[in-house]
């Protein structure tokens, strides 16, 4: 069977696995933002935190996702089969972009330019609302970039540990031998990872002050 | 005249090193001091001692008669008008927000802001309609400067603090701004201390000079005084800078 039949017979079972899948990375990466831009924000605040944080989270980096997923199991709260432990490990895994490229950006800001705005009289909320994130935004956003990239072809591995989305296809496939399988998964995958690139992409250029 | 800033044994240390003082200095309303000396001689030290962006390690700056330790800083700073050299202007506002910037924490009526902003680059010699919508990287070094006083002068602060605004504007350039901002801050009876390392700047804008060597105030006078000096000290940074 070709992989267009096999699509066509199970269109409703890839249509609802993309959904789920687009679920998985959306929980995730807002999860990741709430945790990522703060976390960024308070290491330029407290530069000793910079070393033991961006630390932990490259050192998450660097565990194979399989791995992860699997240490993520026996763990209480956090752990078990199914999706929440799955968005645990894709949160983790976003972390990295987001801290850096928000501490990158916002201590690439003029220092010229804060300190205008300190000796203007802004409040130090102000500083950061209206001068460091606003020029922050792009680098910010990039780091979005990669980790909604990273979070979609990651989530595909959710499936090994019960969490659903686009891998299900994938390992269904895997055992059966079955790239027609394999690739019902992997190209609305693909194209998922390429929509949210692009459409980051577009979003990133309008934030840009330089235009 | 009263003393709007004065320094009473004012010394700032870091790590050990004195950067200032102690000095003690005046500046009485309506006067433009000019801090002269070489790089590292404290004149910028001294200047963000007092919009309290420093605070002494001893001895005490008042403005208007309160310690700038008892200060709120927010307000301080915005009763100050503050231009420094690589001016800050903020790269992903208009002209017209950032000149309106302070207005509008200060939360004028939008009308307000936008009539203050007109009358303000008419003021600095940039015409509004030309210039009010343009982002700071599609203007040319001096009209940053000119923006940057604008800037400055948005919420009517009584004084201006300006670090050597117009450093990296051409000579020619330079010397027009030099003479606008004069008869600008006279005009409108501005309280103003400006850093400069260029004694021929000094002499052009001061009514009163305060020279620095190593974080130590060796001449404070006027420009006539400045200028008839004997005292060799003087005399050799003079011929120096």
């Amino acid at each position: 069977m070709s992989f267009f039949e096999y699509l066509a017979l199970n269109r409703a079972e890839v249509l609802s696995s993309t959904l789920e899948h687009v679920w998985l990375v959306a929980v995730s990466s807002g999860l990741a933002i709430a945790i990522g831009v703060p976390a960024g924000i308070l290491l330029t605040r407290r530069p000793r935190l910079r070393a033991p944080i961006l630390g932990f989270a490259n050192v998450v980096q660097t565990i194979p996702s399989l791995a992860l997923f699997g240490f993520l199991i026996p763990l209480p709260f956090i752990g078990g089969i199914g999706a929440r432990t799955a968005i645990v490990a894709l949160v983790l895994y976003g972390l990295l972009p987001l801290i850096r490229n928000t501490y990158t950006g916002i201590t690439s800001v003029d220092p010229a330019v804060r300190e205008a705005a300190h000796g203007m009289g802004m409040t130090d909320a102000q500083v950061l609302w209206l001068v460091e994130l606003r020029l922050a935004a792009p680098v910010i956003l990039a780091g979005v970039r990669i980790a909604v990239v990273l979070g979609v072809g990651i989530g595909t591995i959710a499936a090994a540990i019960g969490g659903g989305g686009l891998g299900e296809f994938i390992f269904r496939g895997v055992a059966m031998v079955n790239s027609a399988v394999i690739l019902a998964g992997a190209v609305p995958a693909a194209l998922l990872a390429l929509i949210a690139d692009g459409g980051l992409h577009l979003l990133e250029r309008r934030l840009d002050w330089r235009r | 005249m009263p003393d709007l800033i004065q320094f009473r044994d004012v010394s700032y240390v870091v790590n050990g090193r004195a950067l200032l003082g102690p000095v003690s200095l005046s500046v009485r309303e309506g006067e433009r001091l000019v801090l002269l000396g070489k790089s590292g001689a404290g004149k910028t030290t001294a200047l963000r001692l007092i919009n309290a962006l420093l605070l002494p390690s001893a001895g005490e700056v008042s403005v208007s008669g309160r310690s700038t330790r008892d200060w709120d800083p927010v307000r301080l700073r915005r009763r100050i008008g503050y231009v420094i050299q690589e001016i800050g202007l903020f790269p992903h506002m208009s002209v017209e927000r950032n000149v309106g910037l302070v207005p509008r924490l200060e939360r004028w009526p939008a009308q307000q802001v936008r009539e203050r902003v007109a009358d303000l680059l008419q003021l600095v010699g940039l015409a509004p309609g030309e210039f009010a919508r343009r982002l700071p990287h599609q203007l040319s070094g001096g009209q940053r400067q000119r923006v940057g006083v604008a800037r400055a002068l948005a919420a009517d602060p009584p004084m201006l603090l300006c670090d050597e605004p117009f450093g990296a504007v051409d000579p020619l350039a330079r010397q027009e701004l030099q003479a606008e901002f004069r008869s600008l801050t006279e005009r409108l009876g501005k309280t103003v201390v400006f850093v400069t390392h260029d004694v021929r700047e000094a002499v052009a804008l001061a009514s009163r000079i305060a020279l620095l060597d190593q974080g130590r105030l060796v001449f404070a006078g006027t420009v006539d005084q400045f200028n008839a000096t004997g005292d060799a000290r003087v005399t050799a940074l003079r011929d120096l800078l």
